[in-house]
């Protein structure tokens, strides 16, 4: 079947195969491998991308479902060469080790900001109860939300 | 200073590309034709394979080949190799089984390779994999550590009765046996230490490609140690020559140990796509990785740690079962030996000390190192031993450590138990801790806590734990097949940049960084001209991979000898250029000078005369600016650490919160904060979800309970607090820079820590043990029966 959609700010369609899930279309499909599969049980979070601005694990959507939808992944985050304020704030607080949860981290932490512009620890620790970290421990990355957070206040 | 050189919180360069998801992990890797790989996995746990059948499967729609352990045999592909080999005290070998890369006529754990589709795509593959039937008749099962080596449990291979690989020891028993008995005190714990799951974020992949016409086998694999993987599996199992055999490792998702081994996956995806002339790929799911990664720890004890009447350590004895699962991995032996009980002095003066450890098979997953490997599994034992001790004989548990630490000025100190400590200075550290972790104050704390109707309890751990892998003549007597060195290539370019090989490769530690600030501090040149190359052993160095706390004290060091060598040779070309004799030149900051004059050439200028020598000493000197350099220590190193945790315990629920956790490292010298900092994060995190969350839990048949993320308790933001960190510096005499391992000291120190502040909070309730982890049912439990108990 065919989807069509915007990804990253631009048009684009994909024949696939029903079952196929958004993630693996955005990987297998159209060569976006920065949105990682880290389990097979929508906990890790490692895929999450955003879909009409909301934050969405794209291993649990289908391709189909995100017909007409404008989809964003961490290749569509930075404004060209400048990266997005969350970041430049993940690199400034070493809050990645491996890097491979980071994409799916930095996705999360900026739809928790467009929620909660000031979010504290404890907000953002349990809005994180979704995206799982074996790296760093979670300090460094807690810092950078709260941090990138205040520099998209401005 | 050298803003971007050793000591400086440089942030890293590879993060550019992980930010913009621009990062290349092996599944993002796709080459020209290549097929796909689905494996077909016991269900049972132990089983006889009666027959495989690949007929429906090999009929399906874009199947290639459906490839089964019979085939395997045929081809005569060798089985899974070993590198470690442990000599029991009776002089024998220890048990090696033979693990066929794919089963044929036996099956002993769930998830072991049964066959593999290799087909068009992956969703074909994975399809027809559920059509190969396959007829099991189930064996009963061995499964619980303590009782595999039980005259009645069943027996997973002849050549091993009852279920022992090796028994081994250390140390000489009876006059510990006689301190034990004749001590004014003696502390005994019985105690498991949990089996984990390494779960690093990015699962194993694996692409493997044949070029029929030059005999070339390349293998694209999520690999810690590439040369190792090549090694192993070129040599022992597909008998594929190591010059015609590549192996490469882009960015690597975390490894924690897991990623060390060349599992059976690569093998049969090597030999499958040299069998077909084909390239095939291969990428783990989750539940495959519960399944097939080694496992870590599961071990169970019994130690007594004997003391005068001042408390004073005299004697430490120890009886381990440590589960091996149903084969050797590749560095199982080691584990519950050599990297286990040889930390049993821990910080401390104990002259005396016996350790027994019998390995058992059982049929789960094989078992091998995970972040600390071993020392963990010690650490949680000595200090878990030692905290009780003082409660019993009613002492404070700092004081009694106080008592008991080697003195400073002891170094070089020789354990009873083979290890030479390098450097320390333990009531420094400790001291260091307590100010941080504001002790002082804790009563009022605890008070607070009361008052909000929870229980706030204090535990202590001060880790120690031997990096830096290793003295290779010292790991070849103790059973080693392997050398242990590092090596490095430091190589200017003609335009004065610098690309540096190292043969440890990173995967999350940030050597792009690190080993950069070393050669930009040695070299006076810019940090952004230096690049390192890791990870393909066709484009670098001879390597032995990272793991162990390695890489900086042993790969870094390489990378100095190799920066000495390039100043070495810069010094003659400097003089011919300078019309000066070689021993007056001097190197400072990227320059070389004539001594007593104000003549000066920049090592760029050197590199470009050696590159292009119209002006050079050809008849002396080889053209060229490019060195290379292998190190391998004369010991081991000893970081240490102290670690101050404070949990709250919610009576009502059996919840408890990490609340504080101080940690003050001693990594030696520091060549990047920031990276010790997250390092020293990440590990305590792992040690914490040791002790709170994590249990690899498998039913009496051998069915692995906690097989994917609903079930396996990972640490998750909210289950842990924010840290205070610090760090003392006392330099490692052993290396060029000083420095001590820190990957591991987190994961090693964080678990007793934990269950001691557990303990402390369940106090009142008469509790003195309790186990990993404490879930929030165990401590209600303990709760209960301590109240039960307090009541009759």
């Amino acid at each position: 079947m065919n989807v069509s959609l915007t990804l990253n700010g631009a048009p684009i369609s994909a024949e696939i195969e029903e079952r196929t899930l958004l993630v693996q279309m955005l990987r297998d499909d159209l060569g976006l491998t920065g949105t990682h599969v880290g389990c097979d049980t929508s906990q890790c979070g490692a895929c999450v991308v955003h879909v009409n601005g909301e934050s969405v694990k794209s291993c649990t959507m289908l391709a189909w479902q995100a017909d007409g939808a404008e989809v964003t992944t961490i290749e569509g985050l930075a404004n060209g060469g400048e990266l997005h304020s969350m970041q430049a704030a993940f690199r400034e607080h070493h809050a990645l080790q491996c890097g491979f949860c980071t994409p799916g981290m930095i996705m999360s932490a900026v739809d928790l900001v467009s929620q909660n512009a000031d979010p504290s620890e404890d907000e953002v620790r349990a809005w994180l109860e979704g995206n799982i970290c074996r790296c760093t421990g979670y300090h460094n990355i807690v810092k950078a939300i709260r941090a990138g957070a205040a520099a998209m206040r401005g | 200073m050298n803003e971007k050189g050793i000591g400086a919180a440089v942030r890293r360069v590879e993060d550019q590309r992980f930010i913009t998801g621009a990062g290349n992990y092996v599944d993002d890797v796709n080459l020209p034709g290549q097929l796909f790989a689905a494996f077909v996995r016991s269900p049972h746990a132990h089983a006889d394979l009666a027959s495989v059948s690949t007929t429906a499967a090999a009929a399906a729609p874009g199947v290639r080949a459906v490839l089964t352990g019979a085939d395997v045999a045929a081809d005569g592909v060798g089985g899974m190799p070993v590198g470690w080999g442990i000599t029991q005290p009776d002089g024998s070998p220890m048990i090696e089984p033979p693990w066929p890369i794919i089963a044929t006529d036996r099956v002993r754990f769930v998830g072991e390779l049964v066959a593999v589709v290799i087909a068009d795509s992956r969703n074909a593959a994975m399809d027809a994999a559920e059509l190969v039937e396959v007829d099991y008749a189930s064996l009963p099962a061995v499964v619980a550590t303590a009782t595999a080596a039980a005259d009645d449990a069943p027996q997973i291979w002849d050549e091993a009765p009852g279920n022992t690989c090796f028994v081994w020891e250390i140390g000489e028993s009876a006059p510990v046996d006689e301190a034990v008995s004749q001590a004014a005190h003696v502390t005994r714990v019985e105690l498991v230490n949990n089996r984990l799951i390494p779960n690093a974020m990015e699962p194993r992949s694996a692409i493997a490609s044949f070029a029929p016409a030059t005999g070339d086998l390349t293998l694209h694999c999520t690999a810690q140690a590439p040369h190792a993987v090549r090694l192993l599996i070129g040599a022992f199992v597909l008998q594929q020559p190591e010059h015609k055999f590549r192996v490469i490792s882009p960015d690597v998702g975390g490894g924690f140990g897991s990623k060390i081994y060349p599992y059976a996956e690569y093998a049969v995806i090597c030999w499958a796509a040299r069998r077909m002339g084909a390239t095939i790929k291969w990428t783990a799911t989750r539940s495959e990785a519960f399944v097939s990664d080694a496992h870590g720890r599961d071990h169970v004890t019994t130690a007594d740690l004997a003391m005068d009447a001042d408390g004073r350590f005299l004697a430490f004895r120890v009886h381990t079962t440590a589960n091996m699962g149903a084969y050797l991995s590749a560095f199982a032996p080691l584990i519950p030996t050599y990297l286990y009980a040889t930390l049993f002095a821990g910080q401390y003066t104990t002259p005396q000390i016996f350790c027994q450890v019998r390995a058992v098979f059982t049929n789960t997953t094989p078992v091998d190192a995970y972040r600390g490997a071993g020392r963990p599994e010690a650490t949680y034992l000595l200090e878990r031993i030692i905290e009780k001790a003082a409660y019993e004989i009613g002492l404070d548990p700092v004081e009694l450590r106080r008592r008991n630490f080697i003195a400073p000025d002891a170094f070089p100190y020789q354990t009873p138990v083979a290890l030479l400590y390098d450097s320390g200075d333990y009531a420094k550290t400790m001291d260091k801790a307590l100010e941080a972790a504001d002790v002082a104050g804790y009563a009022a704390r605890k008070a607070s806590s009361q008052s909000a109707g929870k229980l706030r309890g204090i535990g202590y751990s001060l880790p120690i734990e031997a990096t830096g892998a290793a003295p290779s003549a010292i790991a070849g007597q103790l059973g080693a097949r392997a050398g242990l060195w590092e090596s490095a290539e430091l190589r200017f370019n003609a335009t004065g940049s610098v690309t540096v090989f190292s043969g440890a490769h990173s995967h999350g530690q940030g050597h792009a960084t690190t080993f950069a600030q070393i050669v930009s501090d040695k070299l006076g040149i810019p940090f952004e001209n230096i690049e390192i190359v890791e990870g393909d052993t066709a484009n670098g160095q001879m390597g032995m991979g990272t793991f162990g706390s390695r890489s900086l004290s042993v790969g870094g060091s390489a990378i100095v000898k190799a920066a000495d060598k390039i100043i070495d040779k810069g010094k003659k070309i400097a003089a011919h250029l300078m019309e000066a004799a070689a021993e007056d030149i001097e190197f400072e900051d990227g320059n070389f000078t004539v001594a007593g004059s104000d003549k000066a050439v920049n090592i760029a200028e050197v590199a470009f005369a050696a590159y292009v020598p119209h002006n050079y000493p050809l008849e002396e000197l080889e053209p060229g600016l490019s060195e290379q350099a292998f190190f391998d220590p004369m010991n081991f190193n000893f970081p240490y650490a102290a670690y101050v945790c404070e949990v709250e315990v919610d009576p009502r629920t059996g919840i408890t919160d990490v609340v504080k956790f101080t940690c003050v490292d001693d990594v030696g010298n520091i060549i990047n904060p920031l990276i010790v900092d997250g390092q020293v994060h990440g590990g305590v995190v792992q040690g914490i979800g040791q002790a709170l969350l994590e249990n690899g839990v498998y039913d009496n048949e051998g069915q692995l309970l906690s097989g994917s993320f609903m079930d396996y308790t990972m640490p998750r933001a909210d289950n842990v607090p924010s840290f205070l960190t610090d760090v003392t510096e006392t330099p490692c005499p052993f290396n060029p820079l000083g420095v001590k391992g820190c990957g591991e000291i987190g994961a090693i120190g964080s678990p007793p820590a934990v269950i001691n502040a557990v303990i402390n909070a369940l106090s009142p309730f008469g509790v003195t043990d309790i186990e990993m982890p404490a879930t929030p049912e165990r401590v209600w439990s303990a709760m209960q029966s301590g109240q039960a108990e307090a009541a009759e």
